[in-house]
């Protein structure tokens, strides 16, 4: 018998199946139940990542049929090069978060259910999986609906807190009505394959051959998209994300976060490329939109929060909104017949998922690694923690460095190759579409500008200056799982920061399985070094030699100034003569928010309260029921024709020229 | 000299106009909206005059010689000496909300690139796009109008406004006859001078050169 990826993902699943099953059993025994579901866990992963990898790089289709679930629809497993890259993702996650868990987990010991943890973190895993290998309508809602229950779980398993309750019923709510949505798209799709095939036309298989009408093919797209968009937290069907995020201990927020959020977009590129396969170009238009919207308001609400796992968590509907924006390109070039710069767009969405999920889950495991070190999250009371735990701290900034999307790590490449799909658009046919991308580019742009002043502040406020709270916390740096498991998520950023060649010539089977094409990756000798999308005299980006100019720059920097006797003299702070600082002087984070408080101001709802008043009036209840109203109808109706003529030359010049755009609009 | 690059240069100087037409948008400062206005008006005599080259149109030299007098010396000669007369040569003017303007403005280029579509399908002429920056010009002209508040930056708006629709009018049919463009100029002067005059008006009446101020003419209610 030969062996296929698929057979090692199928095992994959049958371990983490098993491990339930065995916690389940041995629930007393806590601390054993820890270190070994946790240790096979990190295989689990492991064996996830070769099956992926093995699977994008072979660029063929696996196929399995189980025979569970309904009598005439039994559960249809895929493993093609998209689920295979994801599956990566997922697990090479899987295998950091867990080594990273093996530390993290042991402080609930004696005072939570262990075996409830390790439960729902294997389901949740699982279902994250089958998700990805599903490929039927059927058991795709299976492994949503699993992942998005054993998720909740998780979120309130520090159920003795309120905020967790709250969150996780709103968690809950809303990822029915996506799933309700997602399974209304199923429907209708099932429904447009048409034919006599009964449940068979449920499977994705019978859905890929169909030829779909336009118009049932837009309301199953639209509320797929709808459905997906709950789950991935795209403005303004986010509500949820940041406020479970900030309640599910660490780890889960990690994998939330970095692949829960990511199945959301499978699912988006899955039903769009794969089953749909032709649609009209402003599908594409609304999916960058909502990308546009996501990017730009996550990273200004992210950087207005104090809170670091929530700012972590707006974060994340930025990186969304980043990955939308390619997604949406490559499905414009797609519908423009442009395949070369739609794989180029698909290629940039899919690599800054898998550096999202890197970045991000390394973020949410340093906040992690703070939560436990000082039992704070609120940013405004940290400060100067580089001190106590240097290593989280380097490691931290290694997440905020990737994130900012500063080269020459990762984030930066994937955000470089969205710019160049995004510089490309002016190929488009279309006048109005030509017209208005650069603005789209020019929002992304902010969007990078403003995410790294977030997580400057992020860095500044947390690990810089002094510690702002009551009490200096004794503990120290954490443990050593922890520890390996936020470097070996640090390195995996730098290696796809500095060799991105690599990643995008794997990426290649990807795109060209959905949009027949790819960038051409030149792997000769010495040209795996430049990233070239189109041409080389367009744009090229070596991460490589970037790195190695700024490390030789920073080595020659410290050779010189550092190295020299004295050059170094500490003193204390200068405190402009006023004398006895505190730490509650310090910049702080709202403060370091407060400029671009002012300029978006238009952009939140502020509410700042400074103090209450007691007022008390007695009024004539028949005053209020016959007279009040007739006398305010009146005034309203003058008030409102008044309006029209207020004198001002200013306006009388607005009613001109409304009525000359409107004029031209319409009668041209 | 070759087509080819005069068409690139007509290109660009249209590309300076309405860069000016954005800059006297958020300009503060009245004496640097003068010499904008100034540089608007040197751009389109250029543009003009080089329009009338490769269309061999030779009476747009004399148009172009015209706009050289009267947009570049004349009128701006004329403004220097209302704003000396109404001692404002210091004034800043608060421009409210530049952001949004700025915004406004680049929708109404989009608006009128897309309006004009179908015009510049049809239009031989060489350096199609220009159509739709000169309607921009004369949109953000108005615009101008309508968000500042001092009478005489009103009337800069107002000339900004006709520059544009001149430049539509060279652009769309290579200029208008030479009659009726001397007519326009000359209708512009009176109408500069005619300004000035209520400008001075307004100015001993209200005290101020706000427009805000004159909503107090309005009878309440």
């Amino acid at each position: 018998m030969t062996f296929y990826p698929l057979d090692l993902a199928a095992i994959g699943l049958g371990i983490i199946f098993f491990l339930v099953i065995f916690a389940f059993i041995f629930n007393k025994k806590e601390k054993f139940i820890l270190n070994f579901s946790f240790s096979v866990m990190t295989l689990v992963g492991l064996l996830a990542v070769v099956a992926g990898i093995w699977v994008v790089y072979d660029a063929s289709a696996y196929i399995m049929i189980f025979n569970l679930g309904l009598p005439e629809l039994p559960f249809h497993f895929r493993l093609d090069p998209l689920s295979g890259f994801f599956l990566a993702t997922i697990g090479l996650l899987v295998l950091y978060i867990s080594i990273y868990s093996l530390g993290y987990v042991r402080a609930f010991l004696g005072h939570k259910s262990i075996a409830r943890f390790i439960i729902f973190y294997c389901l949740f895993i699982a279902g994250m999986f089958m998700v990805v290998l599903a490929d039927d309508a059927l058991f795709f809602l299976i492994a949503w609906e699993l992942m998005a229950v054993a998720s909740y779980f998780l979120v309130i398993y520090e159920d003795e807190k309120v905020d967790s309750k709250k969150a996780a019923l709103l968690y809950l709510v809303m990822a029915h009505i996506g799933a309700i949505s997602i399974l209304l798209s199923f429907g209708v799709l099932a429904g447009a394959v048409g034919g006599d095939m009964g449940f068979g036309s449920y499977t994705f298989d019978a859905m890929r051959s169909a030829n779909f009408p336009a118009a049932w093919a837009g309301v199953a797209f639209f509320l797929a998209f709808f459905g997906f968009s709950i789950k991935a937290g795209v403005i303004p069907v986010h509500v949820w994300l940041p406020e479970a995020h900030p309640v599910a201990p660490s780890n889960i927020s990690a994998l939330m976060s970095g692949v829960m959020l990511k199945t959301a977009m499978y699912g988006i590129i899955r039903i769009a490329f794969d089953i749909i396969g032709v649609f009209p170009w402003w599908w594409g238009a609304i999916v960058l939109a909502f990308g546009l919207l996501s990017a730009v308001f996550g990273v200004l609400n992210a950087l207005m929060q104090n809170d670091l796992k929530k700012l972590l968590a707006y974060s994340s509907i930025e990186n969304i909104g980043i990955i939308l924006i390619g997604i949406g390109l490559s499905m414009m070039f797609t519908s423009f017949n442009m395949p070369v710069i739609a794989a180029l767009a698909l290629t940039a969405a899919c690599y800054h998922i898998l550096n999202h999920a890197m970045f991000k889950g390394l973020l949410f495991m340093g906040a992690g690694a703070i939560l436990q070190t000082t039992n704070e999250q609120n940013m405004e009371k940290m400060g100067g923690l580089i001190h106590l735990m240097p290593w989280t701290a380097f490691l931290f900034l290694v997440g905020c460095v990737s994130i900012s999307a500063l080269p020459p790590f990762n984030g930066f490449a994937s955000e470089w190759l969205t710019f160049q799909a995004f510089l490309l658009s002016p190929v488009v046919p279309t006048p109005i579409v030509k017209l208005i991308m650069p603005i789209g580019a020019v929002l992304l742009a902010l969007t990078s500008a403003l995410a790294a002043a977030t997580f400057v502040k992020a860095f500044g406020v947390t690990f810089l200056g002094r510690w702002r709270g009551k009490v200096v916390p004794k503990n120290r740096e954490v443990g050593w799982s922890m520890r390996i498991g936020m470097i070996l998520a640090a390195f995996t950023c730098f290696l796809l920061g500095v060799l991105p060649t690599f990643v995008i010539n794997m990426l290649g089977n990807v795109s060209n399985q959905l949009v027949s094409a790819s960038i051409n990756t030149n792997m000769d000798k010495y040209n795996w070094l430049w990233v070239t999308p189109i041409v080389a005299q367009r744009a090229s980006y070596s991460g490589t030699i970037f790195f190695v100019s700024i490390a030789l720059i920073i080595l020659a920097t410290f050779f010189i100034f550092r190295l020299k006797r004295g050059a170094v003299t500490r003193c204390n702070v200068w405190d402009c003569g006023f004398g006895g600082l505190t730490p509650r002087m310090q910049y702080s984070a709202t403060s370091f928010a407060m400029p671009l408080r002012r300029i978006f101001g238009g952009v939140f709802s502020i509410s700042e309260h400074v103090r209450l008043k007691y007022r008390l009036r007695v009024n004539d209840r028949f005053v209020n029921i016959i007279y009040k109203p007739i006398v305010r109808l009146s005034y309203f109706i003058s008030r409102q024709v008044g309006r029209l003529q207020q004198g001002r030359i200013n306006e009388y010049l607005i009613y001109s020229f409304v009525t000359i755009i409107i004029l031209l609009t319409f009668l041209k | 000299m070759d087509i080819q690059i005069t068409e690139q240069i007509i290109i660009m100087l249209a590309a300076l106009v309405l860069l000016t037409a954005f800059a006297m948008l958020v300009q503060r400062k009245i004496y640097g909206l003068i010499s904008l206005f100034m540089w608007q008006g040197i751009f389109l005599a250029l543009t003009t005059a080089f329009v009338g080259y490769i269309a061999h149109r030779y009476h747009l030299y004399i148009s172009a010689v015209l706009t050289l007098l009267l947009k570049v010396i004349l009128l701006p000669y004329i403004l220097r000496m209302l704003i000396i007369k109404l001692k404002i040569s210091r004034e800043v003017e608060s421009v409210v909300n530049v952001t949004s303007t700025m915004l406004i403005g680049i929708a109404l280029v989009i608006f009128s690139y897309q309006l004009t579509a179908p015009i510049r399908q049809n239009s031989a002429f060489v350096a199609q796009s220009i159509i739709a920056i000169a309607l921009a010009t004369v949109m953000i002209g108005l615009l101008m109008m309508i968000t500042r508040r001092n009478a005489v930056t009103q009337i800069i708006g107002f000339l900004a406004m006709e520059n544009g629709l001149f430049f539509a009018a060279i652009s769309a049919t290579y200029g208008m006859p030479l009659v009726v463009e001397l007519g326009v100029a000359i209708d512009i002067l009176i109408a500069a001078f005619v300004f000035g005059i209520f400008s001075l008006h307004i100015n001993t009446t209200f005290d101020s050169l706000d427009v805000d101020k004159m909503a107090q003419l309005k009878e309440d209610y």
